[in-house]
This record gives structure tokens, sequence and C-alpha cells, in this order.
């Protein structure tokens, strides 16, 4: 049985009339001790499903497991004992501004009714792990967006949950706050063996630390399975978009136009082979190097290139055939890059 | 300037007036802020939506707060009566004072708490508080400041309603003002409860923001 289990889950709102289906038939499955990454344009639905896995939101359809356990059929008060065992953090931090920041740790153990000299202690070994020791007796308002996430996690981990939820926990943060967050939400994970789910709409932080991954597109799950997989060949057009980001990062140059696109992906073996100059010098024609970039995806290193080929059916078939054979991830690139 | 016996008077309505403007502030919290609560806790966006209770918690609300004070206090004369067991003097006033200012409060409880951020409110719901927890541990809390805020402007309107007061013998220095000033033409005694109503509001409003300020945690 898998920690988190969501089966057959639709949500629709309705609003002023007309229906929205944030979440069409969702099913998933995420093992204990795992990073899982639900990644999604804005809209997609993801903030929606992450919020039932601790039941913020209810299903109008479906069900949710936790070990084996039913959500819907807790009555309000098992309920809230089961959410005491799913931290999460936010986007915005959510911390409470008028407390301090060891107050604001201790707050979860306070609703639990626990002793406030056991929370004290509690919190501040919490601190130490997220590395705020000295910032105890500080308010919200004097921390930077890092150290509040960072109270933010300490205080989610106060009650000793199974389960952490990260709902875009980093999209507020700059590239290298973002990286420390996602360093210690993996050294979280290692150390105490707590299932981590992450809801964002960056590629950059599922590749970072997810094992699996799932793509929301439009309420519905389009792709699931290991980073590496679907980032060496997404499948579907969400997936594809998402590990391009075309939208974020690169603008369509005319001049660097080709009819025929295609995207490689080099993992660690295949990278000491010249490949593109190989593959100039057995065909003797160019190819048009569109964009090459490295990325760290589960700590492996991953080249990846837009090619544009030379006209030519068949020789563009050839071209392809021959990087498959030396062992490369091909994927044909439709989209402006 | 005056003689003793209207030093004396004017000291009594200013003990008088505090005495009012207090009192009434306190017993209108007493109504006043659970109301507010129910008011925030029921509304469309709420803790806990009611469309009932919510209805007709802001149907009262509204119709009080129409009423003018001064038709109120008088409409207010018979029930005045069978609470204090009289209808003029200072405790008298205390009365509509409370009824006019409940309702009043009711709704800048509920705005400060709706200032709470919808995003605390979930992190709270997440960690699994109920509620009675998120209500006493991070609404209230959270709006400590918004609520001092808006305790200091309701007394800064309950002075000046104690004064109205003074026209149907209500005691302190609107009563003073009244009497002296437009019955009798005393100009200078009318000047003088004036300067002090101002005096006693600027002490008000001052003591409300500084000590705002000081239990705020939001920025220093």
């Amino acid at each position: 049985m898998s920690e988190i289990e969501i089966k057959n889950l639709s949500k629709t709102f309705e609003a002023e009339g007309h229906v929205v289906n944030a979440l069409n038939n969702i099913n998933l499955s995420i093992e204990k001790g795992d990073i899982f990454g639900i990644i999604g344009m804005s809209g997609a639905g993801k903030s929606t499903l992450v919020r039932s896995i601790n039941f913020l939101e209810k299903p109008t359809d479906g069900q949710v497991f936790i070990d084996g356990v039913d959500l819907a059929s807790l009555t309000e008060k098992e309920l809230r004992k089961k959410r005491s065992d799913i931290g999460m953090i936010f986007q915005s931090f959510n911390l409470l501004e008028q407390r301090n920041v060891i107050d604001n740790v201790c707050f979860p153990l306070e609703l639990a009714g626990q002793k406030k000299k056991e929370a004290r202690i509690k919190a501040r070994e919490l601190l130490n792990t997220v590395g705020l020791a000295e910032k105890e007796k500080v308010y919200p308002s004097q921390l930077s967006g890092g150290q509040k996430q960072r109270v933010a996690i300490a205080r989610a981990l106060a009650t000793n949950p199974s389960i952490l939820l990260c709902d875009e926990a980093t999209s507020a943060l700059d590239p290298q706050t973002t990286e420390s967050i996602l360093n210690l939400i993996k050294e979280i994970n290692e150390r105490y063996n707590i299932t981590v789910v992450i809801i964002t709409h960056q590629m950059s932080v599922v590749t970072q630390i997810c094992k699996r991954v799932a793509i929301i597109d439009n309420g519905v799950l389009v792709e699931e399975g290991p980073v590496e997989e679907i980032f060496d060949s997404p499948s579907s057009d969400a997936a594809k978009e998402l590990i391009f980001e075309k939208k974020v990062r690169y603008s369509p140059v005319d001049a660097l136009h080709a009819e025929k696109k295609i995207r490689i992906v080099f993992s660690e073996n295949s990278a000491y082979e010249p490949v593109i100059s190989n593959l100039i010098l057995k065909y003797q024609s160019p190819v048009n190097i569109l964009k090459a970039d490295t990325r760290n995806v589960g700590g492996k290193a991953k080249g990846e290139m837009i090619l544009g080929l030379p006209d030519g059916d068949e020789l563009q078939d050839n071209i392809i055939t021959s990087l498959k054979e030396s062992g490369l991830t091909v994927t044909e690139v439709k989209e402006d890059v | 300037m005056f003689d003793e016996k209207t030093m004396e008077m004017l000291l009594i309505g200013i003990k008088d007036t505090l005495y009012m403007t207090l009192f009434s502030t306190f017993f209108g919290y007493v109504l006043g802020l659970p109301f507010g609560i129910i008011l925030n806790v029921t509304r469309k966006d709420g803790l806990k939506p009611n469309r009932i209770i919510y209805g007709i918690g802001d149907f009262i609300c509204n119709i009080v707060r129409s009423i003018p004070f001064l038709i109120l206090l008088i409409l207010l004369i018979p029930f005045t009566r069978a609470v204090v067991g009289k209808s003029y003097g200072s405790t008298a006033t205390i009365v509509p004072l409370v009824i006019c200012a409940a309702p009043y409060i009711a709704r800048v409880v509920e705005s400060s708490l709706n200032e709470v951020d919808a995003g605390v409110i979930e992190a709270a719901k997440s960690m699994g508080a109920s509620t009675m927890q998120i209500i006493f541990k991070v609404l209230l809390v959270e709006s400590k400041v918004s609520l001092f805020t808006g305790a200091t402007i309701t007394t800064g309107i309950l002075l000046g309603y104690s004064a109205m007061s003074g026209t149907v013998g209500g005691g302190g220095l609107g009563d003073i003002a009244v009497r002296y000033g437009y019955y009798r033409w005393q100009t200078d005694i009318m000047i003088v409860t004036v300067l002090l109503l101002i005096l006693i509001f600027q002490i008000i409003q001052n003591l409300g923001t500084r000590f705002s300020m000081h239990i705020d945690h939001r920025k220093h």
C-alpha cells in the first residue's frame, strides 16, 4: 500500500452559475520516503490537488487514502488529528506575523495541547536543523524570504509528520535561495524519511530534487513517472512545454528557423563522444545548434540540445537513426524554440 | 477665572464623561466583540459560512446603526429605566450608548478579523487547528493592532455621543455645555467644555495610536 493513494479524484467548483472542472479523474500513488513532484502551468489544478491530500479541499468525487485510511471516512476531529501528521509549507510562507520565530514553530504543538516547555525544546531542535537557531526571538517581518521559509519548514515538522506538502514553496524566492531551500528539503527527506510532495511550475525544481513527477494539464494528469525518464523523452505536449521552457527563457529567433527540429538529450555515458562533429562529417551537411544547455537531473548531469536539421526527408531520417544508435534520446520538436 | 462651584462642576463633568465613555466602550465590546466574531465566522468567506445566522446578525446590525443616536436615546428610555431604574444621569446614558455602540463595534471587529491573511488561516487549518483555535489563536491575535485601532476610534465616537446625550439630561461635559451654553448663554463655560472635550479626545486618540504601535510586531 502506498503512503498516499489518490483514486479517481475529481473536483468541480461552482462559481456564479458556471461549473469549473479543476481536477478530472486523477489517479496517483506516492510511496513512503519519495520526493514527488507535481508540475503544471498556473491554473492547471495542482494547488487544488495538493490541498486534496490533507482535505483542505474536499474532492467532489473519488477518494484519498493516507496510509490506507480513506480521509472521507474520518470525522472532523479525526481529520484534524490526521492533518497534524501532514506538514505543509506555502509560497507566501504564512507565518503568524504577531508571533516570534520560536512561537511560530511551537504553534502546531500548542494546537495539539503539548506543554510549553517540551514544545520549546522541540522547536529549538528544529530551528537548529533549519539553521536559524540564533533567530528564535526575532519576528517574521525581520526575516528574509528564505529565512521565513526555513521557519515555515521547522513549523511544518514540529509535529513529526510523515508527509510534507510543499505548495510552490520556492516560487517567491531567488534562484540561490531556492536551491538552498530545496537542499534543505532533500536533507529533511533523507534524515526523517518523510514523504515530500512538491507542487511547482518550475521544471528546474523537479529536476533538482524529485524522484518521480506527475504532470497536470487542465485538471488532467497527462504523464507520470521517474523524473529522468520524463526529462529524456517527454510524450505529452504539457511536459514538452515545461521541459523546453520556451516561453520562459527563449524567444524565437527568425534567423535560426529550421523546418525540422529535434531535441537530443545526452546522459553521462554519451557525453564523451563528439556527436555533432561526427554527424556533420558523416553526412557532409550542416546541422544548426539552436539551443544547448546542461542540467542537473536528480544529481546527474544531463546535456540537452535542440538541432535544426538540413532539408531532405531521407537525410533527416538517417541523422535521427544514427543519433539514436549512439545512445541518445531523440524527440521531434514542433514548437518554436 | 471661574468660581469654585463652577470648577467643581467642570471636574465632575470630566469625571462623568470619562465614566460614560469608558464604561460604554467596555460594555459595548462585551456585546460587540462576540457579535463581530460571529459575523466574521459566518460570512460567505468565513470559517463556518452560515447564511441564516449571518443574515440575522447583518440585519440587526444595520437596523440599529441606521437609527440616529439621539432618537435611539429617546426610544430606549423605557428600557433604560427598566435596567438602571432611571432615565437621566450618566449611568442611564451608558445603556443607549452600549446599544448604539455594540453593532458598530461588531462591524469594526468583523472587518478587522477579515484583514487576517487567508493563507495564515489555511496554514493553521493544515496543522489541524479547530475553528475555536483559529478564532482565538489566529484571528484575534493576528488582527490585534487593527482591533485596538478600531477600539480607539470607537471610544472617540462614544465620547462624542456621550456629549450629545447632554440634550436629554445625560450628565457629563455635554450636559454642562447644553445647560450653560445653550440655555443660559454662558459662552465662556461652553467654550471651556468644548476645549475639555477636544483635550480628552486627543488624549484617547494618542494613547490608542501609541499602544497599537507598541504591540505591533510587523514593522520595527
